[in-house]
């Protein structure tokens, strides 16, 4: 029984692309993989060390920079390199921008990790915006293209597609991968018992940093896609509101567990490409926050934690891979 | 020092601004002894094991473990020495099962804890929590969340995760408190069970327990050492009995 669901998403995913036009591939399709997988990250930290951030949108950007500046030099800022160089050194760049942030933030907890890993967010939005010489300012980066692998352009629609595919499932697998090895299961104790762990010999801040440097490391990887995704990258790619939706889709879907940063992506993909259609823009975020608030009051684990509360109800089954979802009232604490 | 004493405390103080929580406190212990320290609340028992499990920096005063001064060394660094300890409130890791508390414990004492590719299932020291599931009655268990378990089997965890990779010294912070009558004797037959080599500091609230399951009692009282003395002698001391039931007042 339980190999139902992830083979459904298997096939799922795989004929996607044959029942869907372009737009739908690409647009909602792979936003939701690349956006998910910056949401992932927000989703590790939560759910596996009880740490939230605002930073996790920035970390993707740096990897996104990084790889325009490496790959496509816009109006003379940036230097080509060969493309696995150019990607290794986005994604080592992204890992090390969440160590730092990890570093700074520490010593804090709940919602002064938030307001702190948000302060890193603006000065690196402000950053983007005033320094010409690495970001090239407000213009940022175009034409920023996937590359071509002995004749397969990775840019056309199906090939990304499945490129997204791959990558967001690597890391999801990896992510359920890490948490039950003995690091995954000391960052688990972190979340639960912090003073407890320590007491069993553990070093408590490291765990915390290394723990920000690997959802840097996961952020870095749908940083690049994001980028690809979009051809471009620029100052507005890492301002509040973008840097805002991934806290919002990790909410909306649940952050208690993996594949929640999936769905939150999905659903906010969704809002984000069709409530223009049937509500006046500046209605818009109000929408959003509506959405937002909704959820928090009535499935404090998001989407996942009100299908699987549904499912276990359905099924009788007994609730197996909590993921130990936190308390809401963590992100007040 | 003539012989070697499992741990020598030496004019150990804390202070919290105005208050002297534990004041210039001395105790040796020798290896393989059972040791209560009893007091009441607030007289800087709980103080005096943050203090020699390293998660609270002295005012004054130095600890030796078997003869190596380990005053200024980091929790994690004494969890090497051999030292391990429980709390007084109940600290188990809620959101994972029991033999992954137990699991933790034993990366913690032994390492590599940052292991990050092989998942615990499979790593070779994986078994060793069902040794300790059974030491500490838990082996039925090994398989449900720690958070729903009832208050005395977190206490048996708790104690399980201590014993790790067999502890040199042990500090346990009123292992008995919330446990039910029968609970308690079971606390005490798992106390008498532990090796004889293991060095055991008790602190405990229930005079039967602590007189019952240890050699020797340390008295405190407002932070400074009272009495000491065989569980005879304690018990026949009227004035500590007195102050041990809060008849001086704190
Ligand atoms: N971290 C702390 N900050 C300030 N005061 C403290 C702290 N820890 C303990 N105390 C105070 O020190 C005294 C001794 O406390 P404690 O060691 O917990 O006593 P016991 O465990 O014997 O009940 C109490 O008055 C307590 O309020
Ligand atoms: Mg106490």
């Amino acid at each position: 029984m339980r190999w139902i669901l992830p083979l459904a998403v298997i096939v799922l995913l795989l004929v996607y692309p044959f029942v869907v036009n372009s737009f739908w591939l690409v647009q909602i399709g792979g936003r939701t993989l690349g956006f998910g997988t910056i949401v992932l990250s927000l989703v590790f930290l939560t759910a596996y060390t009880g740490m939230l951030s605002l930073a996790q949108m920035t970390v993707a950007g740096v990897a996104g920079y990084a790889t325009a500046y490496f790959t496509a030099p816009t109006g003379g800022v940036g230097l080509l390199l060969p493309w696995p160089v150019a990607l290794v050194l986005a994604l080592a760049l992204a890992t090390l921008a969440g160590l730092l942030i990890g570093l700074v933030a520490v010593r804090t907890r709940g919602i002064y990790t938030l307001m702190i890993t948000l302060a890193v967010a603006m000065a690196f939005y402000y950053l983007t915006l005033q320094n010409y010489d690495i970001f090239n300012g407000f213009t940022g980066f175009n034409n920023v293209e996937p590359p071509v692998i002995l004749g397969l352009d990775l840019g056309a629609n199906l090939p990304f597609y499945y490129m997204s595919v791959v990558l967001a499932a690597s890391c999801y697998l990896g992510v359920r991968h890490v948490v039950r090895t003995p690091f995954g299961l000391a960052l688990q104790g972190v979340r639960d018992e912090p003073d407890r762990l320590r007491a069993l010999g553990f070093n408590v801040p490291l765990l915390r940093v290394l723990a920000f440097g690997l959802a840097g490391f996961i952020a870095g990887i749908g940083g690049i896609l994001n980028v690809w995704l979009n051809a471009s990258i620029s100052p507005g790619s890492v301002a509040l509101n973008p840097v805002i939706d991934v806290l919002m889709a990790g909410v909306l879907g649940g952050i208690g567990h993996p594949a929640g940063a999936y769905v939150g992506a999905f659903v906010f993909t969704i809002v984000d490409n069709f409530a223009i259609d049937f509500i006046a823009r500046e209605r818009f975020n109000t929408l959003i926050g509506l959405v937002f608030l909704a959820i928090v009051l009535f499935s404090p684990d998001g989407l996942t934690g009100l299908v699987r509360r549904a499912w276990t109800r359905g099924t009788g089954w007994a609730r197996r891979d909590r993921g130990g979802a936190p308390k809401t009232d963590d992100i007040g604490k | 020092m003539t012989k070697e004493e499992a741990l020598v405390v030496e004019g150990l103080t804390r202070r919290f601004g105005a208050l002297v929580a534990v004041d210039d406190v001395t105790l040796r212990v020798a290896p393989g002894e059972r040791r209560a320290v009893l007091g009441a609340n607030g007289a800087g028992k709980t103080t005096l094991f943050n203090m020699i499990a390293g998660d609270l920096p002295p005012s004054a005063g130095s600890i030796r473990l078997f003869g190596e001064d380990i005053t200024g060394l980091s929790p994690q660094r004494r969890v090497l020495e051999g030292v391990r300890r429980t709390y007084q409130k109940s600290l188990v890791f809620g959101g994972m099962t029991v033999r992954d508390n137990l699991y933790v414990a034993v990366r913690g004492a032994t390492g590599p804890r940052l292991a990050i590719w092989t998942r615990a299932e499979h790593q070779p020291d994986r078994h060793e929590t069902d040794t300790l599931a059974d030491r500490v009655g838990l082996t039925d268990r090994l398989d449900t969340l720690a958070s729903e378990l009832s208050h005395g089997e977190q206490r048996q965890l708790e104690l399980g995760m201590a014993l790790a990779h067999p502890p040199k010294l042990l500090l346990l912070d009123e292992p008995a408190a919330g446990l039910s009558t029968r609970e308690r004797e079971s606390l005490v037959a798992m106390l008498a069970d532990l090796p004889r080599d293991l060095t055991l500091i008790l602190i405990e609230h229930d005079l039967d327990i602590a007189l019952k399951a240890v050699d020797y009692v340390s008295v405190m009282h407002n932070g400074r050492l009272l009495a000491e003395g065989t569980p005879a002698e304690i018990s026949a001391n009227q004035d500590i009995q007195d102050i041990y039931m809060g008849r001086h007042g704190k």
